[in-house]
């Protein structure tokens, strides 16, 4: 079968190089790999399958974009990943999803401490109502880290690997609602690397922001991508190509029916030379 | 049907006209509405200004304000308002330490952590105990709570200061719960979101995120549950045993304020000193609770103004 021709294929090409990483995650990010797979994921809420058959894995250390059109499930397929479907009553996830060999929807496992490994970004920033300082601090004080030092030494990483360490390091104390809302984008992606996960959620992270701000983004991902995975959903081509290394292309062909991924590789390939018809016609802008 | 261009324009013109003086009709009896309780409110307080004028001027507001004594029928006559300015706040200190956690900890229940109907339920239960009268509330305080207290804590009347608190804090507590439910319920979903996909537990982000943003709303609740129990009258007035003298813990008799009032104006000669005395403690009562709504309405405004960005 193609699907499993690809899988192949992704896994053999994806990037497991470790090397260029900062002294935040040196220690014990070694072991840790960060890498998902996904067998016959399906998702249904209530009696309604939205989401079917599912296989894929997702490379550490390196950017998998989703992409479809909208209402195909990107976002649903997203939060199986750190479970935060389990938020929203009435949804169950089907299948298997594993992060480095461990089942995460096993009874044993805590969606609390699997959100600890598995950041997310979301659509609008949303910071919390406090400073730019305890923002950051807010996943290390969850984790119990309460020294000052260790603290400060852990919200500068953050921030200088968000890219926005120069332009706040003299205004910690502020408000977080005072910062642009490219800024505050950029103080969310900072707040979820405080907790150092090994994996980084984005839900169209730069959708509701401006040409430049999301220019920032996209460069913030590109120097994060070599440290940390990335699973980025984006209604954006163009940005699909410019900022992954594999992709996934989910559809919904009709409303009886649930989505499916048509096609998942490598994102040169894919833009390319597709093995689709349908991620042809997509990603040419002939639907969606 | 056939019209001629004259007769549509002129029709047309004609009908705008008339809507025009439709809606500034409606508009000023809208405004005259609005204005309405406005001058209510101003009217209530000159007229609370006149009857105490005359007190104002034998006694003088001062020294009825410092007056540690209440004999407003004894040879000579005593206006010192502290017995009952001291048991007033006494009362609604109870009722604090009741309606602060409890109302605060429903609060966050409700719109945190349920769901479905139970959440309908609880809703639709406080909205009930709003309306009941507080006569009823008094009744419960007399056959329940006042035998309990003197029992409980040996005293040799069961008409105190607590009882009448404890039943104040129960009655202020549909204020408090739905002011501050409608407080958590603005905040934005995002930031719940937010904290869980942080590793927080949604007990961790209710109280670390959820109740600190929705804090300024719940403030104002607090409020307005205390100006609802500094001047709730009936209820006190069965419940604290009414000895107007200065008290030194919640379990002694004390009289309030609006206890005062209530229980004396059928009394007093009409027009007479005590009788203007009392409008005296009804403007300071005035004074304590447009302060106390005041405060609460500016930092609701305040956190109204936080969320529209």
């Amino acid at each position: 079968m193609v699907m499993s021709a690809v899988l192949e294929e992704v896994a053999m090409e994806a990037p497991f190089s470790g090397t260029g990483r900062s002294r935040t995650y040196a220690e014990g990010a070694e072991e840790i790999s960060g890498s998902f797979s996904l067998t016959d994921v399906s998702v249904a809420y209530g009696n309604e399958t939205v989401i079917a058959g599912v296989d894929m894995l997702v490379p550490s250390r390196a950017v998998t974009a989703l992409i479809g059109p909208s209402g195909c499930g990107k976002s649903t397929l997203l939060r199986c990943f750190n479970r935060m479907n389990d938020e929203i009553g009435n949804v169950r996830v089907g299948g298997t999803i594993t992060l480095d060999g461990l089942d995460i929807y096993q009874k044993s496992i805590d969606p609390v401490d699997l959100r600890m490994r598995v950041g997310q970004v979301f659509q609008r920033p949303n910071p919390f109502p406090m400073s730019i300082y305890d923002n950051v601090a807010f996943g290390p004080r969850t984790q119990g880290i309460r020294k000052r030092e260790e603290l400060d030494a852990i919200i500068e990483d953050a921030l200088r690997d968000a890219a926005l360490w120069e332009e706040v390091q003299n205004h910690l104390k502020k408000h977080a609602f005072e910062l642009s809302g490219g800024q505050q984008q950029r103080l969310c992606i900072a707040r979820a690397l405080a907790t150092r996960p090994e994996v980084l959620l984005m839900d169209e992270p730069a959708s509701a922001l401006d040409p430049i701000s999301t220019q920032q983004i996209e460069d913030t991902i590109a120097e994060l991508k070599d440290r940390v995975t990335i699973v980025i959903v984006t209604h954006n081509m163009q940005q699909a190509a410019r900022i992954s290394d594999q992709t996934a292309f989910m559809l919904r062909e009709s409303m009886d029916q649930p989505a499916h991924l048509v096609e998942v590789g490598d994102t040169k390939r894919m833009f390319t030379n597709p093995n689709d018809k349908r991620t042809e016609s997509y990603i040419t802008g002939r639907f969606g | 049907m056939k019209v001629t261009p004259t007769e549509t324009a002129g029709q047309r013109l004609g009908r705008t006209t008339r809507r025009r003086a439709a809606e500034s009709v409606v508009r000023v009896l809208i405004y005259a509405a609005g204005l309405l309780s406005i001058v209510i409110l101003l009217a209530i307080a000159v007229f609370l200004f006149v009857e105490a004028r005359r007190s104002i001027a034998e006694v003088g507001l001062g020294t009825m304000l410092t007056g540690t004594k209440w004999f407003p029928t004894g040879t000579p006559k005593i206006f010192g308002f502290l017995p009952l300015i001291i048991g007033s706040l006494m009362v609604t200190g109870v009722a604090l330490v009741v309606f602060v956690p409890v109302g605060i900890g429903a609060a966050v229940y409700i719109s945190e952590f349920s769901a479905g109907w139970l959440k309908e339920v609880t809703k639709t239960v406080i909205e009930f105990m709003a309306a009941v009268p507080s006569v009823v509330y008094g009744f419960l305080g007399v056959a329940v709570l006042i035998p309990w207290v003197k029992t409980a804590f040996g005293l040799t009347s069961g008409m105190t200061a607590l009882t009448g608190g404890l039943v104040l804090g129960v009655m202020s507590l549909p204020t408090v719960i739905s002011i501050s439910e409608d407080a958590l319920h603005a905040v934005p979903d995002a930031l719940r979101q937010g904290s869980l996909a942080l590793g927080n537990t949604r007990w961790q982000t209710a109280y670390k995120v959820v109740v600190p943003s929705a804090s300024s709303g719940i403030f104002a609740g607090v409020m307005l549950g205390l100006g609802r129990a500094i001047g709730e009258t009936m209820a006190v007035l069965m419940l604290t045993g009414n000895a107007a003298v200065i008290p030194t813990n919640i379990f002694e008799s004390v009289r309030t304020m609006t206890g005062t009032i209530a229980a004396e104006m059928g009394e007093v000669v009409f027009g007479g000193l005590h009788y203007s005395v009392l409008f005296s403690v009804g403007l300071v009562l005035f004074g304590i609770t447009f302060v106390i709504n005041l405060a609460a309405d500016l930092v609701l405004e305040r956190q109204r103004k936080r969320w529209r960005r």
